[in-house]
């Protein structure tokens, strides 16, 4: 039987912090970006205007149809190609990072805008028709009226796809990121602790993950009392 | 970047291949995406079907046993439960066990981990949805049957189940297109599948943008065939007057 030492964790921790501090900028990155854009993509999305609804419908359904590490494979390899051509700059070495946070961000937002069109078809229609009733226009009635009982109502999806976002970051590893997860095999692999290294990263990510997804279940059942 | 692509390059002969060519290359990682899928899809299933049921009787302990089950694989990446099956597991079973599972073959060995893992990641899914299809049914519907004299037990297989399923077909269609996409994180292991094909031929070719592509194509037509068969079945099993069936 495997003895199990889990000496190697506690002088790792630090590089370990330094690892999930580019879990989190990629996860916050991608939120922000990918919930900005996904608005902006479920607005065209709804428009009367077939080619523009076309052409989101064509966005959301081409980001959800593709793996997440082929994304990752392909940004890993056109972001680096951009670079070089746009600014005739010389082939980085170190644009991983950059690479992999313009990934996520334009995935996720596919995975938002279905999320903030089904949020915007939450709100009734009557709220829209009221809105231009009283003289507003078309965007005004949507950013005053509609899109706050929108976001009010899709909240807690919008947590809970980040927290999918947060562990999905971790298949940066294929393009040679090294996040939290990354981090704990490089210790594992050096220490000779692997079985040590997975398990504690799991677990890391199962209590902040769980404790996560507690907070917003809770915050749902709140949400659903004030309705 | 896309103007001085090369599509000829897949119909070149791969090195030591035996006159397979690349494409040939391409078909063999787009077999075992499709046997990868389908072997954990059998998992996924069966196992998701019956802690779903769990999710739904009054027991507390099976109750409790499901809801630790879904909870643990919902929270732990993908990726970390892939490395856990294929590293760690071998290690933490009884020594005999694991030593002679270790001498196996290796691409088993992959072929075993990945297959455990997107199974039971693709069962917790399955399970929550098994689950709410049963809690969908109106609470009548178990009554009448233990009403009846049916056991618990005939209520589920013969009165909850059949409809359950039946209201299900369409989140586990999408369940089913989710572990296609999935099943690529078994690249990291080293299992040559379809993604990690992908990668090989741009390492052989460095051809990027032809390969990529041809994979990326690959993936969009399995999942659209995996959405028009399920379509079908939908179709074939809908249930009058619940949303959309109304026949």
């Amino acid at each position: 039987m495997y003895e199990l030492d889990w000496s190697s964790v506690r002088p790792a921790l630090p590089f370990m912090w330094e690892g999930m501090k580019v879990t989190l900028k990629i996860t916050l990155t991608a939120m922000s970006v990918g919930i900005a854009l996904g608005t902006v993509i479920a607005i065209l999305r709804l428009s009367k205007n077939g080619a523009l609804s076309g052409l989101a419908a064509g966005y959301v359904n081409l980001f959800r149809s593709v793996p997440l590490i082929m994304v990752l494979l392909w940004f890993s390899l056109i972001v680096p190609d951009l670079i070089v051509r746009a600014f005739n700059l010389p082939r980085m070495a170190n644009v991983n990072v950059t690479s992999s946070m313009v990934a996520f961000s334009l995935f996720q937002a596919a995975y938002y805008a279905e999320i903030i069109r089904a949020g915007i078809q939450s709100v009734k229609a009557g709220q829209m028709g009221a809105a231009q009733a009283l003289g507003m226009t078309y965007g005004q009635a949507m950013r005053l009226v509609v899109l706050p009982q929108a976001f009010r109502n899709m909240t807690p999806l919008l947590l809970t796809q980040t927290i999918i976002l947060f562990q999905d970051t971790s298949l940066v590893y294929v393009a040679q990121v090294r996040d939290f997860f990354g981090a704990a095999t490089i210790v594992g692999t050096r220490d000779g602790r692997i079985v040590e290294m997975i398990l504690f990263a799991g677990g890391v990510y199962f209590l902040v993950c769980f404790a996560l997804s507690s907070l917003v279940k809770y915050w749902q059942d709140r949400l659903k009392v004030g309705a | 970047m896309f103007a001085d692509m090369n599509w000829r390059v897949f119909f070149e002969p791969a090195p030591a291949g035996g006159g397979a060519t690349y494409l040939d290359w391409l078909f063999q990682g787009l077999k075992l995406t499709v046997e990868l899928s389908m072997a954990s899809w059998v998992i996924a299933l069966l196992w998701g079907s019956v802690m779903g049921v769990l999710r739904t009787v009054p027991n507390k302990i099976l109750y409790g046993i499901s809801t630790v089950y879904v909870e643990v694989f919902r929270n732990v990446p993908l990726l970390v439960q892939l490395f856990i099956w294929y590293f760690v597991i071998p290690e933490l079973v009884p020594a005999g066990i694991g030593n002679r599972y270790k001498q196996l073959d290796p691409v088993f060995q992959q072929f075993v981990a990945a297959t455990a893992c997107l199974g039971f990641f693709t069962g917790a899914r399955i399970c929550e949805q098994v689950r709410a299809g049963i809690e969908s049914l109106a609470g009548g519907q178990k009554a009448a049957g233990l009403a009846l004299g049916l056991s618990l037990r005939q209520t589920y297989n013969h009165v909850l189940l059949p409809m359950a399923f039946r209201i299900i077909i369409p989140p586990l269609a999408s369940e089913m297109v989710n572990l296609v996409k999935n099943s690529a994180v078994a690249s990291t292991i080293g299992l040559l599948e379809l993604a990690a094909m992908g990668r090989q031929l741009l390492d052989y070719t460095a051809r990027a943008y032809e390969s990529f592509t041809a994979v990326t194509v690959l993936y969009i037509l399995v999942n659209l065939v995996v959405l028009g068969f399920m379509r079908w079945g939908e179709a074939k099993a809908r249930v009058p007057g619940f949303i959309g069936g109304g026949r």
